[in-house]
């Protein structure tokens, strides 16, 4: 930048250094202006999450323990500071491994078809009923599967699938559109490179397609499971509620992390006669919120850095 | 195996668009045919016919024949697939898989289609096939390494070494030295020179020095203008499509006076 405006340097000429240097003042200052306020920009989203993360730890990185992890809530009650959120973890990773094999199959296969395949008015109205879908209110979802099983089991009828499809109703629309434009990444040079070697196009799509864009596929998979692993309204309706350890998402209800940290929020401060003790504490219900919401948040994190691992492994690799 | 082309009245659509018509044409087994012409006039429509490449685009389709050794490779029996396994093709840019080993892409042709194939096959189809494209003394120590991390020729040889490790009959090559530098291009016109004992080849390409120093026959192609269909214009050996030709048009084409 300097040497551009050293009028000293030996042999150049003042003329030349004029020529080459910045005449054009007013483009160097919108550029700074502009640059200052993307940073701010970035500054302002980045504060929310910031917080966010650091009120979550700060009120509930007290209540994480061995015990807090390992046990349910079964026969606690008050301001007993025992128990745990066991079941709801559980819960939570059942139903949301259950909703992703529901899902992902559905969803790739349903991006394959409108890349690979779809022409015509099938194909445009796939597309529009998935932008539709994408945009379904979660309860909406919920009730859509509470009805669903209604229909099936009768009307008191709450069990973990319940969720898992409705789960899925959110899910699938995200996963079909980011798988959709992974494959559209995938240069039409190298399926016909297949096509010319005489591959069949469904084994063109599985080895070539599929795997130049299996680390945003399952970028794209994980990022939608982060999108429902939180959802609550939908299963409220669906799952239920119960302080005890229920693993068979197919009998009866069962307990999930934002259920629990809503439910545990909504309980308030329990009566503790005498003040703050060992066997009582009156905050506990608002503490194991706290604790729910960051063993959440912990999880959600952990996806998307096993989603970075697998990108790294799988992606194409140069040199 | 080198086997003779014939095309018979062939016309090439695009939905309701020809692209190219009645083309009549003879490629002889075990020799080089240049397909030269200006850009748009179909050269690369055409060659993409004869392996059944150009109905992979939506609307594509074509009338009239095109006969392997009297076969016609648009019969109802024929399969597209067996068709591209025994015409194989080479592109402009170099598209080896950026998922696969420089290994791995040799053997695509046979990995791709889950075709069992014992270690020492494979070794042995590697290596033969990367003598076949010139490439096995640039690349034998590092055939684990991705296929993308080749220079550009290096590239371009690979994907030929990958298409012979399929023992086409026939190659097609789709101007495959355009996006290469010199050195890389000559690399690859003694390679097509070698590659003439055994297969028959077409290529496509826009440089008429090349086309004069690498094939035995010439194809003019040309176009009356825009939006009207390509037309193979004259077809002859090419010392004569060079020095005398039939048509006015090839010659003002060889002779740079278009084009």
């Amino acid at each position: 930048m300097s040497a551009a405006t050293d009028h000293t340097s030996p042999g150049g000429s003042s003329e030349t250094a004029r020529l080459l240097s910045t005449v054009d003042t007013g483009r160097r200052r919108t550029d700074r202006a502009m640059q200052v306020l993307i940073y701010i920009a970035f500054a302002l989203a980045m504060i929310p999450l910031g917080w966010l993360i650091f009120t979550v730890v700060a009120q509930g990185g007290d209540r994480i323990s061995m015990d807090f992890l390992m046990q349910s809530m079964r026969n606690i009650f008050g301001g007993d500071p025992r128990g745990g959120i066991y079941h709801a973890i559980l819960g939570t990773v059942v139903i949301t491994a259950l909703a992703t094999v529901i899902s992902v199959p559905i969803g790739i296969l349903t991006a394959i078809y409108l890349v690979e395949y779809g022409k015509g008015w099938l194909a445009r109205a796939v597309t529009f009923f998935v932008d539709v879908m994408t945009g379904i209110p979660s309860i909406v979802a919920g009730l859509f599967a509470f009805s669903l099983f209604a229909l099936i089991f009768g009307p008191a009828v709450r069990i973990g699938i319940m969720g898992a499809v409705a789960l899925s109703v959110l899910m699938i629309p995200v996963v079909v559109r980011s798988c959709e434009e992974m494959l559209k990444l995938v240069p039409n040079e190298l399926r016909e490179a297949s096509y010319a070697l005489g591959v069949p196009k469904w084994l063109t799509i599985i080895k070539v397609v599929l795997r130049t864009s299996v680390a945003g596929l399952t970028t794209g998979v994980l990022l939608a499971v982060a999108r429902v692993i939180g959802e609550t309204a939908p299963l409220l309706v669906t799952v239920g509620v119960t302080d005890s350890i229920n693993a068979n998402p197919f009998d009866g209800r069962m307990m999930t992390l934002p259920v629990f940290a809503y439910r545990q929020y909504s309980q308030g401060d329990a009566p503790c006669p005498g003040g703050d003790s060992a066997t009582c504490v009156a905050d506990i219900a608002s503490q194991n919120a706290w604790g729910a919401a960051l063993v959440l948040i912990v999880m959600v994190l952990a996806l998307n850095l096993i989603g970075r691992l697998i990108t790294r492994w799988f992606a194409p690799k140069l040199g | 195996m080198a086997q003779r082309i014939d095309t018979k009245d062939l016309n090439i659509y695009y939905g309701d668009f020809l692209a190219v018509q009645d083309v009549n044409m003879t490629i002889e087994p075990k020799s080089v045919t240049a397909l030269i012409g200006p850009s748009g006039c179909g050269k690369s429509t055409f060659l993409r016919t004869l392996n059944r490449m150009h109905e992979v685009i939506p609307g594509a389709r074509v009338e009239g024949r095109v006969e392997m050794d009297g076969v016609d490779l648009y019969g109802p029996n024929v399969d597209p697939v067996a068709v591209r396994k025994n015409v194989g093709m080479v592109f402009q840019r170099p598209n080896p898989f950026p998922t696969m080993s420089i290994r791995d892409n040799v053997l695509a042709g046979v990995k791709l289609n889950n075709k069992r194939i014992s270690k020492a096959e494979a070794d042995d189809l590697v290596e033969s096939s990367l003598h076949g494209a010139n490439l096995w003394n640039e690349v034998k120590d590092r055939l684990d390494k991705p296929g993308s991390g080749l220079s550009g020729g290096q590239q371009q040889r690979l994907c030929i070494a990958r298409a012979i490790a399929i023992k086409p009959q026939v190659l097609l090559m789709d101007e495959p030295c355009s996006a290469l530098d010199p050195i890389s291009t000559i690399a690859i016109e003694d390679l097509i020179g070698e590659l003439k004992q055994e297969y028959t080849i077409v290529i496509v390409t826009h440089n008429m020095q090349q086309a004069a120093r690498v094939s035995d026959r010439t194809g003019f192609f040309n176009i009356a203008g825009t939006g009207k269909p390509g037309k193979l214009i004259e077809m002859d050996d090419t010392a004569t499509i060079f020095s005398a030709p039939a048509e006015k048009a090839t010659e003002d084409y060889v002779s740079g006076r278009f084009g």
